[in-house]
């Protein structure tokens, strides 16, 4: 599986927020977005996972799914977490396992339980989702995320609002994801710790790159002033 | 279909717990038919004769008080995203989300109806016309509503610009509603002729509703 965008070019709002990128990721790799506010770091993740069409350039993916497009194979956990506040927290994650997954019995309340226990919700299983902290409302979307399997996950700033016990989880989560053949792009600004990860370094309406980890080929950037 | 029925069942409980839509409609109702014997004054006469109109006004105004929340909640905790990503087409799930806000919301003044009615005067012939006519016709109102509702999301607008864009819209309805109801309890046309019409008018916006609603928020979630 490879994930690649090929001079993709971003305008929101008649305001050009990158042009001409180009990425490839694939299968066990990571590759990790930086740069300052506004640069489009999100913008580029909600693209890959087609929430903004792409005013120029396109996205492809190799060797996934062929009935299913990108986004239908992609996690994606953006700076909000997709939580209803009168619904416990069992019937929130209950709720996105079963809609996301779409098919009957898939799992059920193993899975859910499961899922919890990863991230350690187990104990607020029945408290109603509006009482959670910021962190345990991160980590019950970061559930979601275990609970149905999908190669790719795109992560935008997954460690907003957790502590070092749940960033450390947070690791291992994404290394076995890589380790079992998944992709991960995520956006961020502190250390994720995957060493391994390719960096794409988006700068402000000036794109830059850097290459720690030869391995997997992020190709070259073009700039376009 | 398990993404749906998992989707309808959220949106159902979410609307029957505490802070639910659910009840606010039918107090709204009751409040709105409650009125309007003050205003008009203690006429049993013309209470009977308008009575079918004040209850359909009524119900066409409870039914729109809850609508504009119908995406917006979704769209400001981040589930829109994850929707428009996920497998079943939008336009199913504008359906599914519609349905559950109608049962929820419009079936409740359905079963309120035929006791607002007793409070106008209304005979069993014109109390047994309104819940029928309103068990056809509101759902009508909801998959036109669901439009206005996308629309309210898309701009991210909210409160009073889903009525405007709205209750236009829904005049034909209110038309064929009131007459029908009408019609069975004075004549002199049958009944079947407006109450067809509007089924009719039921099933066209089933139809044209989600997919007016799916469009908007496509294009305007970008």
């Amino acid at each position: 599986m490879k994930l690649s965008g090929l001079d993709l070019t971003c305008i929101r709002g008649g305001r050009r927020v990158f042009s001409r990128i180009s990425f490839s990721v694939s299968a066990g790799k990571a590759l990790v977005l930086t740069g300052p506010n506004g640069a489009g770091k999100s913008s580029l993740l909600r693209m890959i996972a087609g929430l903004i069409r792409p005013a120029e350039g396109r996205l492809t993916l190799e060797g996934g799914d062929p009935e299913l497009s990108a986004a239908e194979q992609a996690h994606y956990v953006g700076h909000l977490d997709p939580l209803k506040p009168a619904l416990t927290v069992t019937e929130n994650l209950a709720f996105w396992a079963r809609f996301l997954n779409g098919k009957a019995g898939v799992g059920g309340t193993a899975l859910v339980e499961r899922g919890l226990d990863a991230v350690g919700l187990t104990d607020l299983a029945q408290l109603p989702a509006g009482y959670l902290s910021a962190g345990q409302r991160r980590r019950l979307s970061l559930a979601r995320v275990l609970t149905v399997p999908r190669p790719i996950w795109l992560l935008d700033e997954p460690t907003t609002a957790l502590d070092t016990a749940s960033q450390d989880r947070l690791q291992r989560l994404m290394r076995d994801h890589l380790s079992g053949g998944g992709l991960i792009v995520a956006a961020t600004h502190g250390p994720l710790g995957l060493a391994e990860a390719d960096q794409l370094q988006l700068v402000k309406s000036l794109i830059d790159w850097q290459e720690p980890g030869a391995a997997c080929d992020v190709n070259a950037m073009d700039t376009v002033l | 279909m398990t993404a749906l029925s998992a989707l309808f069942a959220r949106d159902a409980r979410i609307a029957i717990r505490i802070g639910g839509g659910a009840m606010m409609g039918v107090l709204f109702f009751l409040a709105v038919v409650t009125l309007v014997p003050f205003a008009v004054g203690p006429d049993l006469a013309l209470l009977r004769r308008i009575g079918p109109a004040i209850l359909w006004l009524g119900a066409l105004l409870s039914s729109l008080l809850a609508l504009d929340r119908l995406f917006a909640n979704d769209h400001e905790d981040g589930s829109l995203d994850l929707i428009l990503m996920a497998r079943p087409p939008l336009e199913l799930v504008v359906v599914t989300k519609a349905l559950a806000h109608w049962m929820t919301t419009g079936l409740p003044l359905v079963v309120a109806s035929p006791i607002l009615g007793l409070f106008l005067n209304l005979d069993p012939a014109a109390l047994s016309a309104t819940v029928l006519t309103l068990l056809v016709g509101t759902p009508a109102l909801t998959f036109i509503g669901v439009i206005g509702a996308a629309l309210a999301t898309a701009l991210r607008r909210g409160g009073l610009l889903l009525p405007v864009l709205v209750l236009p819209l829904t005049i034909p309805v209110l038309i064929f509603g009131v007459a029908a109801t009408n019609a069975a309890s004075v004549g002199p046309m049958p009944f079947e002729t407006p109450f067809t019409i509007l089924c009719a008018l039921t099933l066209m916006s089933g139809v044209i509703g989600p997919f007016a609603a799916a469009a908007t928020l496509r294009y305007g979630m970008e």
